[in-house]
């Protein structure tokens, strides 16, 4: 018992350490991208793929380590996503937003409220991290909903359940009775974000970090075991129903406030957006990191961003087409990248790193020890 | 009488017609469920390209030519795609299989988007199916009338193939035990893929009745009719053919009379609805067979 107390004191310390030397590097590297014109999407690629880590870990956490197999991760970040932007919309500029409804019915923005009580440099930003945990506390009261139903169900049919909630979802936000909340079909546009790259690592490595510890708690092994045998783990007196309706609901509050971090970095949201290939794109990092590793997740969070926005524009250019092939176009980086993708699945079925942990690779003999005692 | 002709048979009329192609599409996502137990998530992205496919079929070909070509052409993707993205995780947990499809599915996507710039194209009218006919002082296009007639006909003729043919008795025993089919005999290779040709040659037929109706096809089209004819095949009890052919028709038929109300947001949350509804009361669906748990 002291042991794991110990261990879990020493994670947390050093994924804090980590987190404070990537807020920095952070900074840094928004510095060397606003230093060239050619050099600016980095900073989108890095901010979209620090929110799509947390998506995938919290998506991780459910499909990885309890053996849900959900697909309801779009439903969840399209709650988050729309808490976010309806709470911090400023005042002054909500008549302008939901023009077609008198302003809304929701008439305050919470930085603003906390702008007025703790001071302008401080106030907006507690209040942008209030409305996140807001975000990612509605999505799991919608998640605890959900799940009352259909965690009852097995594999396939819990997939396919999931993702017609999420498709429910995404109708329910677009109807016009909630439109004086929701502004309906139109975009939520104006609200606060953050102006930097280091807010949002340190909020995902902070989610991140809960995670790393949720997973290396006692409830992390039960969910483990619910994965390996539901039947042997019942058996060991692990309460089913109550494990994974738990970590049902903390998969949604992460996706919830993922959400929210992504409504600031798209700086504008739609319903019509939050459809189910995005769930797909998010599965997709999850299997190319491996099926249970969360800095896998986090590593093919960064590398599937980067590939898909960066790295392989080149192909979309039909300037630089060779010879007499006219292959590359708009839209070729995609297909080669899915490709890509689809070898993965076939043949490289663990993924990036399986179900191995990143420190994991500079410790052979626990790993291997590790490895004989968990299959 | 009069109100009923003119408020309620266009809505009806609509909803079996739509009911029908769902059908059509259900009837490839049961067969190949009852086989690999496996969503194949693909399917209404093959249904998609069906459609772009007789798109530029028809630019260079008569349309005697186009169809039976754009059959061939889906038929031979879906073939492909069992043999290339299924088969070869075989014996991977299922999850795996489930994966691949969804893969698969970004993969066409792409391509589609890739090969047709991601504009939504008009799909070519084919003439008679898209001609405008009268029934009872209403004016439709004829593809709504010949859509149920022509599930019901093609319906008749799988059930013939699957109960009085060698090939359809070698399907009935792998859907109930793919291992001791194996055992008995049964090339189950060749049955998969029979299932997949079967089941993407109805999404192809499938796919003109629809986009005769809709109009545009573009990349993602596929998705959410992909999507409600699976939770047809659910509905109806998935792996079972009248199942799946029953869901269809009842989804569409509701779907429609929602929209006529006057909720048309709300006829996909409906589809949803009843899907969880169905999964929760009776996981089986209407004709279902029950499935015994295995440890």
């Amino acid at each position: 018992m002291m042991k794991t107390k110990n261990n879990s004191a020493k994670t947390l310390l050093m994924g804090l350490v980590v987190i404070a030397v990537l807020a920095v590097l952070s900074v840094g590297a928004e510095a060397i991208a606003n230093s060239a014109s050619s050099l600016s999407i980095m900073l989108a690629v890095l901010k979209k793929a620090t929110v799509y880590a947390l998506l995938a870990v919290s998506m991780n956490l459910l499909n990885g380590f309890t053996g849900l197999f959900s697909l309801g991760q779009a439903g969840f970040m399209l709650v988050g996503a729309y808490t976010y932007a309806i709470l911090t919309i400023p005042a002054a500029k909500r008549a302008g937003v939901y023009q077609y409804y008198d302003g809304g019915v929701v008439k305050f923005s919470i930085p603003e409220v906390f702008s007025g009580v703790l001071g302008e440099s401080i106030g907006p930003v507690v209040g942008m991290v209030l409305t996140l945990v807001i975000c990612g506390l509605l999505a799991a009261f919608f998640g605890w909903l959900i799940g009352l139903p259909v965690l009852r169900l097995k594999s396939d049919y819990l997939a396919i359940a999931t993702l017609g909630f999420a498709e429910i979802m995404r109708t329910f936000i677009q109807f016009e009775g909630f439109a004086p909340l929701t502004n309906g079909s139109n975009t939520l546009r104006q609200y606060t974000t953050f102006k930097h790259l280091y807010p949002y690592v340190i909020v995902v490595g902070i989610c991140i970090l809960i995670l790393v510890l949720l997973i290396n708690s006692t409830y992390g092994r039960a969910f483990k075991a619910i994965r390996d045998d539901e039947i042997a783990a019942e058996a060991m007196g692990i309460n089913l129903a109550k494990h994974k309706m738990m970590s049902f609901v903390i998969s949604s509050f992460f996706a919830g406030v993922g959400g929210g971090l992504m409504a600031m970095y798209m700086s504008s949201v739609q319903a019509k957006g939050f459809t189910s290939a995005m769930t797909y794109e998010i599965l997709l990092m999850v299997v190319i990191g491996g099926i249970g590793s969360i800095s896998g997740s986090i590593i093919a969070s960064f590398l599937f961003i980067g590939c898909s926005e960066w790295w392989l524009r080149f192909l979309d250019d039909p300037a630089n087409n060779i010879g007499g092939l006219s292959l590359l176009a708009p839209g070729f980086r995609m297909v080669v990248f899915s490709v890509f993708i689809m070898i993965v699945v076939l043949f490289f079925r663990r993924g990036l790193m399986g179900d191995k942990e990143f420190p994991d690779l500079f410790r052979r003999g626990k790993r291997q020890k590790k490895g004989a005692a968990g299959k | 009488m009069q109100t009923f002709t003119q408020t309620m048979l266009p809505t009806l009329l609509a909803g079996i017609s739509a009911g029908g192609q769902y059908a059509l599409i259900a009837l490839g996502y049961t067969m190949v469920y009852g086989i690999l137990r496996l969503i194949n998530f693909a399917h209404g992205d093959i249904f998609t390209v069906a459609g772009f496919v007789m798109f530029y079929a028809i630019t260079v070909m008569p349309v005697y030519l186009a169809i039976p070509f754009t059959i061939f052409v889906t038929v031979l993707l879906g073939f492909t795609v069992e043999r290339l993205a299924y088969k070869p995780l075989r014996s991977a947990p299922r999850m795996s299989v489930m994966i691949s499809a969804i893969g698969v599915s970004y993969l066409l996507q792409n391509l589609m988007w890739y090969i047709t710039g991601g504009q939504p194209q008009q799909y070519p009218v084919i003439p008679w199916i898209s001609d405008k006919v009268v029934i009872l002082g209403q004016e439709t296009k004829r593809v709504t009338v010949i859509t149920p007639i022509l599930t019901v006909v093609l319906i008749l003729i799988l059930l013939l193939l699957i109960k009085r043919t060698k090939i359809g008795l070698a399907m009935r025993a792998a859907s109930r035990d793919f291992e001791t089919a194996r055992l008995m005999g049964v090339k189950i290779n060749g049955v998969i893929s029979m299932t997949f040709v079967i089941g993407s040659f109805l999404a192809a037929v499938g796919s003109f009745l629809f986009f005769s109706n809709y109009s545009t096809v573009s990349p993602t089209v596929g998705t959410m009719p992909g999507l409600k004819a699976f939770v047809a095949a659910v509905f109806g009890g998935i792996g079972s053919i009248p199942g799946a052919v029953v869901g269809g028709f009842i989804i569409g038929i509701c779907e429609n009379i929602i929209r006529a109300l006057g909720y048309s947001t709300f006829s996909d949350a409906f589809t949803f609805a009843l899907l969880i509804l169905v999964l929760c009361l009776k996981p089986t669906g209407l004709f279902g067979e029950k499935l015994e748990e295995k440890v």
